[in-house]
């Protein structure tokens, strides 16, 4: 049997052509960066992906030098796990659903390939993004439950509610919007990582964990975490995270609110050091 | 002296059943050391899309019960599996949903703020709960938040882009037992030991071995075939599920979850072969939906082998897929478009964005490819209290079931070897082991099984840590040469890699990528949708081709700092292994049942293969894969015919009244 090998009806402009696919590589940390370039053929429903696979099965560059694999992060494939995010074209996204067929539609063209700026290199387009996740443990971004054993059902909660809190937690942690962010800074030394400005996504999962019935019983700990030093008052505005975010999570409302919510919230304080 | 607390568990993967796993022993005071290729929350879970299975009070007062569930879970496995442990599992489904919804998961609600449901394939009944149509992500992503909370107290570990290499092995015969593991990390390609009094593996499926599938680029199956080479023994292998709807594309196919047709969505084809007219242009009495002719009391949610076959079968042999292409629509354009965003937005922006059409306003293009594993690392059990005298038959809806749903009826709760390899201390939760979908999974149940292994056989797990041989003699206390040297025959293997680079002259024949890939051509071609005899037999010599090729395998990148070449090109050669193993299962397993199909048998044949496909390895033995046969617990439910009531086109036979399973009318 020929199952999906054959019969791919994906994609439209379907010729087969060969592409340039510059990337930006570097061995490891405190390497220097270099450029190469490759001729790539590809077929219908080319993705970043399949390009750089197919690079992997014969690396050599464009003027005939014998190279190494392309060292790339990457899961899913179908973009919902944020891992091969990088820089193409200049604009953070996704790799997986970045398609030729869009970028490189005719023979010749050319496409570019930077790993994220903000985020030490680990090799090539791979990057440590730790950083993004140690944010999360800043803002405490879970329900406190009382243990995994069965105590029934949770809070209730409406429809809207609910979907809020669906579009809030579709964030995969990717990065596009730290990498966008002007305010947002690579920072290697990881004792700055709690005063550095923390970033759109983790003041959107203080958000989401503020709504929820349990997980508002911490609303008091992450306030405290979005007041302090790099937290949300550090956002300067630009609106840039809200523009590459892939899922369409609207960040900007986010910070918008826990802006409020830490206003409050200082004023509550106030009020209470004053009894 | 030893600190009591010096006792560790590790968990190897971080997808459900590995983080379910390190939350509940977390909180059983046992420190964790949780390994993964990724940061855990990019686990492949992250792509299961539809739901999960429960009995809740809506379905329940339609006269369903866990003992469907189980009836129905059993009845689409095709009897395979042994029923204690999916009884235990129906049964701890309502809770198991209760405590995702206690962790914040957003599950889509009703007006009044109640958990919604839908119909799910192998049911009759909406027993599916879901958070839009990325319901893995939510559960996922639940369980991330409740270890890093772990995490952020010390009590979990976590060796993110690390690379299970092998399990460490102590004591011979009945002594003999895992205590700890060895691993690379990823990125400096250090390669370590690690003590632990006990392993959970937790590493998902193999769909790498089929080259493209709907499986995430770390399920190679490499880590279950290392354990399998370590001894311990791999259970109906065969038994891959394809599932019936999926975008091909050229890196990977991307799955279009079954919620499409549970919200819905018909399956068909155009009835006039070679029909090119737009979609939308032909009307209804022109469209062949044969899913729904040839089954009409399940229609489109007829479980995934059936309609895999019935898909296949219409493009491959009568030719009528559309455009003359391996291509069937999954037609969603009858349906109000805000509704299907509200209810499925996470896959139609999955088709949208990789193939350009939006499924809203024009019918989606789907072929079957490879998308889970029900075989896996044998496992065992301590049956429940729930021993019955004589087996039961058709249960119908509104029937009192013969069993309570009280925890311990179809597995004892904590015991210890409840999902324990055949080796002691090592465990295989979750999609990595064989215990719970027999010889077809139903839509919905993976997330099920993967959280109810993470908590219920962990409470298992931390009371062998506690209570059994390591509690006399914990992995701390031994001598440090048995660590080094299994490090250290990893790193000799690695060595061996690395040294081939530059080696000889660069040839397809050697290159670890063209293996590889010809490896998943072959898988696909012979060991999926259809098998013969003949064609396994091919089967069989191409893999011994590929792994005496491997043999001479030519590493393309001799870099000592990330080397995912390294990586890669380990898991081709432990991949062709599973290979063997899966194709030894195919061939000796002379019947048809659920996802294992067999052409020159196209019967299920209970005398013979109502059994497990059991394989040993033995290095080096002229029967290398050894394969036996072990017994089905079939003791509560009584095997019946498994034809969801189809309609035989050329007879004019009803459906048959016995063989299916209860309906709600």
């Amino acid at each position: 049997m020929t199952t999906q090998a054959s019969s791919a009806p994906v994609v439209k402009a379907a010729k087969t052509r060969t592409i340039r696919v510059r990337i930006k590589r570097c061995d490891g940390p405190a390497k220097a960066q270099r450029w190469e370039t490759f001729k790539v053929p590809v077929g219908a429903g080319a993705n970043v992906i399949s390009v750089l696979q197919t690079i992997g099965a014969n690396p050599v560059t464009v003027d005939g030098t014998p190279t190494t694999p392309v060292v790339w992060d990457s899961g899913c494939l179908e973009e919902v796990c944020g891992a091969c995010t990088m820089v193409i074209n200049g604009k953070t996204r996704q790799s997986c659903s970045c398609l030729m067929d869009v970028f490189c539609p005719n023979e010749g063209d050319e496409i570019t390939l930077e790993p994220m700026s903000k985020f030490p290199i680990i090799r090539d387009l791979w990057v440590d993004r730790s950083r993004l996740f140690d944010s999360l443990k800043r803002v405490k971004a879970w329900v406190p439950i009382d243990g995994t054993y069965d105590l029934g059902a949770g809070p209730t909660e409406g429809p809207k509610q609910s979907e809020l809190r669906y579009t809030l937690s579709t964030c995969m942690s990717c990065g596009c919007c730290l990498e966008a962010c002007p305010q947002f800074n690579l920072e290697t030394d990881e004792r700055e990582w709690d005063t550095a400005f923390i970033g759109a996504h983790a003041i959107s999962q203080a958000r989401l964990f503020n709504d929820h019935g349990t997980g508002k019983q911490l609303k008091g700990d992450r306030l405290d975490a979005l007041m302090g030093e790099g937290g949300v008052s550090d956002c300067g505005n630009a609106q840039n995270c809200v523009k590459v975010c892939p899922k369409e999570i609207p960040l900007t409302e986010s910070i918008a609110a826990m802006g409020r919510a830490t206003t409050f919230h200082a004023i509550a304080r106030w009020f209470q050091s004053n009894d | 002296m030893v600190m009591p607390n010096a006792q560790r568990v590790i968990v190897v993967g971080g997808g459900l059943a590995g983080l379910a796993a390190t939350v509940r022993i977390a909180e059983q005071g046992l420190p964790v050391d949780l390994f993964s290729m990724v940061p855990v929350k990019r686990s492949h879970s992250v792509c299961a899309q539809g739901g999960i299975n429960a009995c809740n009070e809506v379905a329940r007062q339609q006269g369903y019960s866990e003992y469907q569930h189980f009836d129905e879970t059993i009845y689409g496995g095709d009897y395979l599996a042994d029923q204690g442990p999916v009884l235990e599992m129906a049964n701890w489904a309502p809770r198991v949903i209760d405590l995702l919804d206690r962790m914040g998961v957003p599950f889509n609600r009703t007006s009044e703020g109640r958990r919604d449901l839908r119909l799910f394939g192998g049911s009759l009944f909406k027993r599916t709960h879901f958070s839009g149509a990325t319901t893995g992500q939510q559960l996922l992503y639940a369980l991330d938040e409740q270890t890093r909370r772990y995490e952020a107290q010390g009590e979990v570990t976590k060796y993110e882009s690390w690379e299970f290499l092998a399990p460490i092995m102590a004591g011979e015969g009945d002594d003999r037992r895992c205590v700890g593991i060895v691993a690379q990390d990823m990125r400096t390609m250090q390669i370590r030991s690690f003590r632990a009094d006990a392993v959970i593996m937790a590493t998902g499926g193999c769909g790498l071995v089929y080259g493209k599938s709907t499986n995430s680029v770390i399920c190679t199956g490499g880590a279950a075939s290392r354990c399998y080479q370590a001894g311990a023994w791999y259970a109906n292998g065969e038994m891959i599920q394809v599932h019936p709807t999926a975008i091909p594309g050229a890196d990977k196919c991307r799955l279009m979850s079954e919620s499409a047709r549970g919200e819905g969505g018909r399956v068909w084809v155009p009835r006039k072969q070679g029909d090119d007219r737009k979609p939308s242009d032909i009307p209804e009495g022109e469209r062949w939906y044969f899913l729904e002719e040839k089954y009409p009391k399940y229609g489109n949610l007829v479980p995934r082998d059936i309609a895999t076959r019935e898909i296949f079968d219409v493009c491959v042999n009568q030719h009528m897929g559309v455009d003359g292409e391996n291509q069937v629509y999954l037609d969603l354009t009858h349906m109000d478009p805000e509704y299907l965003t509200r209810k499925l937005g996470g896959i139609l922006e999955i088709y949208e964005k990789f193939v350009g059409d939006d499924p809203r306003f024009t019918p989606m293009r789907i072929f079957p490819t490879v998308h889970y594993s029900m075989g896996g690392l044998w496992t065992q059990h301590t049956p429940g209290s729930y021993r019955p005298d004589t087996q039961h038959g058709d249960h119908q809806p509104g029937w009192q079931a013969p069993i309570g749903t009280e925890p311990g009826m179809g597995m004892q709760v904590g015991a210890p070897n409840n999902m324990m390899t055949n080796i002691k201390g090592l465990y295989a939760f979750g999609e990595v082991n064989f215990a719970y979908h027999g010889a077809t999974r139903l839509g919905a149940n993976a997330l099920l099984s993967c959280i109810f292994d993470g908590l219920f056989c962990g409470q298992g797990v931390a009371r062998y840590v506690k209570e059994h041989e390591p509690a006399e003699k914990p992995s701390t206390a031994m001598e440090a040469s048995l660590f080094d040297s299994a490090a250290s025959a990893e790193q000799t293997k690695a060595d061996n890699l690395l040294a081939t680079v530059g080696k000889g002259k660069e040839s397809p024949e050697t290159n670890p990528y063209v293996i590889g890939r010809e490896l998943g051509e072959e898988m696909t071609a012979a060991c999926t949708v259809v098998k013969t005899g003949e064609r396994l037999g091919t089967c069989t010599s191409k893999l011994a081709e590929l792994r005496e090729r491997f043999e001479r395998v030519r590493l393309g990148d001799a870099a000592t700092w990330t080397n995912q070449s390294l990586s890669y090109t380990r898991s081709v050669g432990d991949m062709i292994l599973l290979a063997q193993v899966i194709a030894k299962g195919s061939l000796e397993r002379q019947e048809s049942r659920g996802s294992h199909y067999r052409l020159d048998f196209p019967d299920r044949d209970d005398s013979r293969f109502l059994k497990t496909t059991i394989v040993e390895y033995h290095q080096g033995d002229a029967d290398e894969h050894r394969l036996s046969w072990g017994d089905v617990d079939t003791s509560l439910v009584k095997p019946r015919p498994r034809t969801y009531g189809k309609v035989d086109a050329k007879a004019d036979t009803k459906p048959d009244k016995e063989a299916e399973p209860a309906s709600t009318t």
